[in-house]
C-alpha cells in the first residue's frame, strides 16, 4: 500500500464583498448628468462663495443647503497640487504601471478632485504644473467620471505655489 | 449608472477585498485534515479537546500542536434555521445554522445542517459530516446531515 502524499494547505483565500446600489442623491445626479454632456459642474457655497467640486447637497462648512442655481460650469483646466507615483498592481485597477494619481485643482474650484496623469513622462512629473483633461470621444460619455481617461500636460508656465498651497 | 427618475441616478456598487489569509501550523493541518477527509482538533493539557483547533490554549496561553482526530459525528447543541438564505449563505434552500459538538471533541463549532425540513431539527440530534466530492480543503467541503438519514 502506498502513502498517499498531498500537499499542505497553507493559503485560504478570503474575500470580502458587499454589494451596493447606490443611489447618488439629487445633487451628484446633477453632476453626473454634467459629465454626460461634457460638462465639469461645481457648486457654489451661499455663504462664502467657495466653490465645491463636485457638486454637493450642503455645505460641508456652513451646513446650508446649496441649491441647483449655485451650480457653475468649471473649465477642465487646471493645476497639479500633488501626485503620487504609484508601482504596486491593484487587482481592481487595469492601469498599466507606473502610473501618476494627481490631485487637480480646476481653474475656478475651491476644493481637489482625485484624477491621473498621462502623456507624461515620471521625471517630469511636478506640483504646480498646469494640466487639461483628456476626454474619451463623445459618443462614449457615460454619467460617469471615467469620461475624463486622464489629464495631460498644459504647454504653460507652471501656477504660483501661493494659488494652490491651501489645497496641498 | 441608470435613471430611475429625473431627480435621482441609481447604480450598482460593489466593494471587494480579495483577502488571502495565511494560515499558520495548526489551522494548515485543520484545513488539510478537512481535504483529506479527517476532521482535527487541539488537545489542550487538561486533556480537552477544542474543534477548531487554536494554535494557543485560551486560558493557559500554551501553545497547542497535538492534533487528533475527531467527528465525523456530533451533537446539534443548538441551531438556528435560514429560511430564506441570501446569496453568499452556503446553500441555495433552507438549512441550519448549528454548533456541533463532534464526537471526541469539548467545545461546539458552528457549521451547516442540510435537512429540507425545519421540524427534523432538534437539539441533541446526532448529525454526521458529509463531504463534497471533491474536497479543496475548505470549510464549505463538509456538510452536516442527521445521522439517521445516512
Amino acid at each position: 500500500m502506498s502513502e498517499e502524499v498531498s500537499e499542505p494547505i497553507e493559503v485560504l483565500r478570503l474575500p470580502v464583498e458587499l454589494e451596493y446600489q447606490y443611489t447618488a442623491g439629487k445633487s451628484a445626479s446633477r453632476f453626473l448628468r454634467g459629465l454626460q454632456q461634457g460638462k465639469l459642474l461645481g457648486q457654489r457655497c451661499p455663504v462664502d462663495g467657495r466653490v465645491y467640486f463636485p457638486t454637493r447637497g450642503c455645505c460641508p462648512q456652513h451646513g446650508v443647503p446649496m441649491a441647483e442655481e449655485g451650480s457653475i460650469e468649471l473649465p477642465d483646466v487646471g493645476t497639479l497640487v500633488t501626485y503620487s507615483i504609484v508601482r504596486v498592481p491593484s487587482a481592481n485597477i487595469p492601469l498599466e504601471l507606473p502610473y501618476v494619481t494627481i490631485q487637480v485643482l480646476l481653474d475656478g474650484a475651491d476644493t481637489v478632485m482625485m484624477h491621473v496623469l498621462g502623456e507624461c513622462e515620471l521625471e517630469d512629473v511636478h506640483m504646480g504644473m498646469r494640466l487639461e483633461a483628456k476626454w474619451k470621444p463623445e459618443e462614449e460619455w457615460e454619467t460617469s467620471v471615467g469620461n475624463i481617461l486622464y489629464f495631460v500636460p498644459l504647454d504653460e508656465p507652471d501656477a504660483p505655489y501661493e494659488s494652490y498651497k491651501e489645497h496641498i | 449608472m441608470s435613471s430611475t427618475d429625473e431627480s435621482s441616478l441609481t447604480a450598482s456598487h460593489k466593494l471587494e477585498y480579495s483577502y488571502k489569509r495565511s494560515l499558520g501550523p495548526v489551522l494548515s493541518r485543520f484545513f488539510t485534515g478537512i481535504r483529506d477527509r479527517q476532521l482535527l482538533g487541539a488537545k489542550r493539557a487538561d486533556g480537552t479537546v477544542m474543534v477548531p483547533p487554536k494554535e494557543y490554549d485560551p486560558d493557559t496561553a500554551a501553545a497547542l500542536d497535538e492534533l487528533v482526530p475527531v467527528g465525523p459525528g456530533g451533537i446539534v447543541k443548538s441551531w438556528a434555521w435560514v429560511s430564506e438564505p441570501r446569496r453568499q449563505q452556503p446553500k441555495d434552500h433552507p438549512f441550519a445554522y448549528a454548533l456541533i459538538q463532534l464526537d471526541g471533541a469539548d467545545t461546539p463549532f458552528l457549521h451547516v445542517v442540510d435537512t429540507n425540513d425545519e421540524a427534523a431539527m432538534k437539539t441533541g440530534m446526532r448529525v454526521t459530516a458529509t463531504w463534497a466530492d471533491e474536497a479543496t480543503g475548505a470549510i464549505t467541503d463538509i456538510t452536516f446531515v442527521p445521522e439517521d438519514a445516512r
